[in-house]
């Protein structure tokens, strides 16, 4: 990082870029390309959801009730297969986790970009101003950290309703105490730095000493946090969703798909209810085999 | 010690009244509850008549002083769906939530603790190994699909266990428990289980990383040295060191249990607050959602500043004068 904004000048041996150290180190553990794999094919089903799922399980007219809870293999009248059953409306589970997996990576994604921004903005706001900004902004996360996550999440979805752009806020404000207070951290340790000296004594203006050098120096820790984030709020995305308080039944995320299995579980259709539950587990064990090796790539002083 | 006390004390205080006002805002304000009592079809007057019956058409800041100043009087409101004291309703249920959440923090605790203590006597090993990796997925995966699986294995599957409910429950004292039949030990089983997994992780955690901590130290090397048996020295000496972290975190998880309570109480229909809250959500029982919430809000309010001061009289170390660092 440090290095890039170095002022290029002529190199004697150009020494290998750092990154590509990085990706060759991350590919060293084999956990962890079956973990990228994985989510490089999750996202990917994701993405083309409406081209390659078998069916639109939220087109009515494609559902047939006769089809409803078919065990996995099962053959539908018109001839198609459903590999993973069908659930209590003759939907295809296989299409309803790969549309249920988008709504998931887009509320969880999307929650900790978001996140990110604002806890960085206000961590930097933090270790910028001092004093009293300072103070005011920390005993909040203070305050908030000593709160469980799914009581902030629940506080905020009892007052909104349900909707994926309210469980994307309640995630946003669960998560963005984490990241003011890790960026703050880390910048009041940047600031003394040398760099920063040099930059003050170039008498450069406020913003470019925040956004182009500040800035920058304190995200690598972040971003593996991120990453690892992303996973939680999946897990805390499905759990309320699970609970019935998170997307709306239109829009169903895993969660809400293993909600409305659930009901099936006890009479023994499992596969409503199980599908939907391997394929957030596969997700959620990938993204912290992949967040670990991050780890461990980019900060070593981190590793346990 | 006394300005330390008082301190927190007023930090408490500001932050209930914070949380009072963002529960209040949340809930009274956003949606409007006359939309759900009034019938349809109601005329501007009737909808006027409830309002002024509920006190919503007055502004907001007299409400919300009402709302603080009844809840002062431990009035949080009548439940719509009970027609009782939302304190009451919730008071109601939770024995049932306390006797899961007790239990679950027992079973982390009891097989927690040893289950660290050995990965971290031996780090390196094989079964050490196996358990920080069960630790790590106890972690990851949410805590209500560990209790799908619970109900998908040992209910469904092996019938061993029932799914859901609370069983038979005896009167003591006033007070409803499953403790003591056999059906409501059968019944607490795999909720108190599925609840403790989630600590569990934390706690093998925790007493790993405070035994491998713990026999680098010289105390140790001296009680080897002065010749005492390793069961004495990992059982006496190790474990009251790595005692002081567990006991935070176990103080600070038993609020967070019953705040996760909520997970483990839908997936096994029991009848505690946390599923009392999830109905309210949907029923729109506007008095008991906020009246859990506040209740919770303190709940937590006062376990933290317990931990704190017991942490304070464990450890002569840590500094009882509040000053910013």
């Amino acid at each position: 990082m440090t290095a890039s904004s170095l002022p290029a000048g002529p190199v004697a041996a150009r020494p290998q870029p750092v990154w590509r150290r990085h990706v060759r180190a991350f590919l060293r553990d084999p956990l962890a390309l079956l973990g990228l794999a994985v989510l490089v094919l999750a996202g990917g089903a994701a993405l083309l959801a409406p081209f390659i799922a078998p069916q639109n399980p939220y087109d009515l007219a494609t559902l047939d009730i006769m089809d409803a809870g078919m065990p996995p293999g099962s053959q539908s009248f018109s001839g198609m297969t459903y590999w993973l059953g069908t659930d209590a409306q003759g939907r295809d589970m296989l299409s309803a986790i790969i549309y249920g997996l988008r709504v998931s990576l887009v509320v969880s994604l999307s929650a900790t970009l978001i996140a990110v921004s604002v806890g960085a903005s206000l961590g930097i706001l933090a270790a910028h101003a001092g004093g009293r900004v300072d103070a005011l902004l920390m005993r909040l996360v203070d305050l908030q950290l000593s709160f469980p996550a799914i009581l902030i999440a629940l506080i905020l979805l009892a007052s909104f309703g349900r909707g994926v752009d309210k469980v994307v806020i309640a995630l946003v404000a669960v998560q963005w105490a984490y990241y003011a207070r890790a960026i703050r951290s880390a910048a009041l340790v940047e600031r003394r730095r040398d760099y920063m000296e040099a930059a003050r004594a170039l008498a450069l203006p406020t913003r470019s000493l925040i956004f182009r050098h500040l800035l920058p120096n304190c995200l690598s820790p972040v971003i593996v946090v991120a990453t690892m984030q992303v996973a939680h709020a999946i897990a805390l995305e499905a759990t309320l969703s699970f609970l019935g308080v998170g997307v709306p039944v239109t829009e169903p995320s895993l969660g809400l798909l293993i909600k409305n299995g659930y009901d099936y579980l006890l009479s023994g259709k499992y596969w409503i209810s199980t599908f939907p539950g391997i394929a957030l587990v596969t997700v959620i064990v990938a993204i912290n085999l992949v967040g670990d090796r991050l780890r461990d790539v980019l900060n070593p002083r981190l590793a346990a | 010690m006394l300005t330390y006390l008082f301190q927190r004390f007023g930090q408490a205080l500001v932050t209930i009244a914070a949380m009072a006002l963002l529960v209040f805002v949340g809930v009274y304000a956003i949606a409007d509850p006359i939309d759900m009592l009034a019938a349809p079809d109601a005329t501007a007057d009737e909808r006027a008549a409830i309002a002024a019956r509920l006190g919503l058409d007055r502004p907001l800041p007299v409400q919300f002083a009402t709302f603080a100043w009844n809840a002062l009087h431990g009035d949080l409101g009548r439940s719509f769906v009970y027609n009782e004291p939302a304190v009451q309703v919730i008071l109601q249920r939770l024995p049932a939530t306390l006797e899961l959440a007790f239990t679950a923090l027992a079973i982390a605790v009891v097989v927690g603790l040893p289950l660290g203590l050995w990965a971290g006597l031996r780090p390196d090993s094989a079964s050490g190994r196996a358990i920080m990796a069960g630790s790590i997925l106890g972690f990851s995966l949410p805590n209500f699909w560990q209790g799908l699986m619970l109900v998908l294995v040992f209910a469904v599957t092996l019938g061993w266990l029932p799914a859901g409910g609370r069983g038979e429950t005896v009167r003591v004292l006033g007070i409803e428990t499953g403790l003591l039949t056999l059906d409501g030990l059968r019944h607490l089983v795999l909720p108190a289980l599925n609840l403790a997994l989630f600590k569990l992780a934390v706690v093998i955690r925790l007493a790993r990383a405070g035994t491998r901590e713990a026999m680098l130290q010289d105390f140790v090397r001296f009680a080897r040295a002065k010749g005492l048996a390793p069961s004495r020295i990992v059982g006496v000496h190790v474990l009251k060191t790595i005692l002081l972290p567990v006991i935070t975190v176990i103080g600070l998880e038993l609020g967070s249990m019953i705040a996760f309570a909520v997970v483990t109480e839908t997936v096994f229909a029991w009848p505690g607050i946390g599923k009392l809250l999830i109905d309210s959500i949907n029923r729109l029982d506007r008095p008991v959602v906020v009246a859990y919430l506040m209740l919770t809000v303190c709940l937590f309010i006062v376990i933290n500043l317990v931990v704190d001061l017991i942490y304070a009289a464990l450890d002569p170390r840590v500094r009882l004068s509040e000053s910013e660092p």
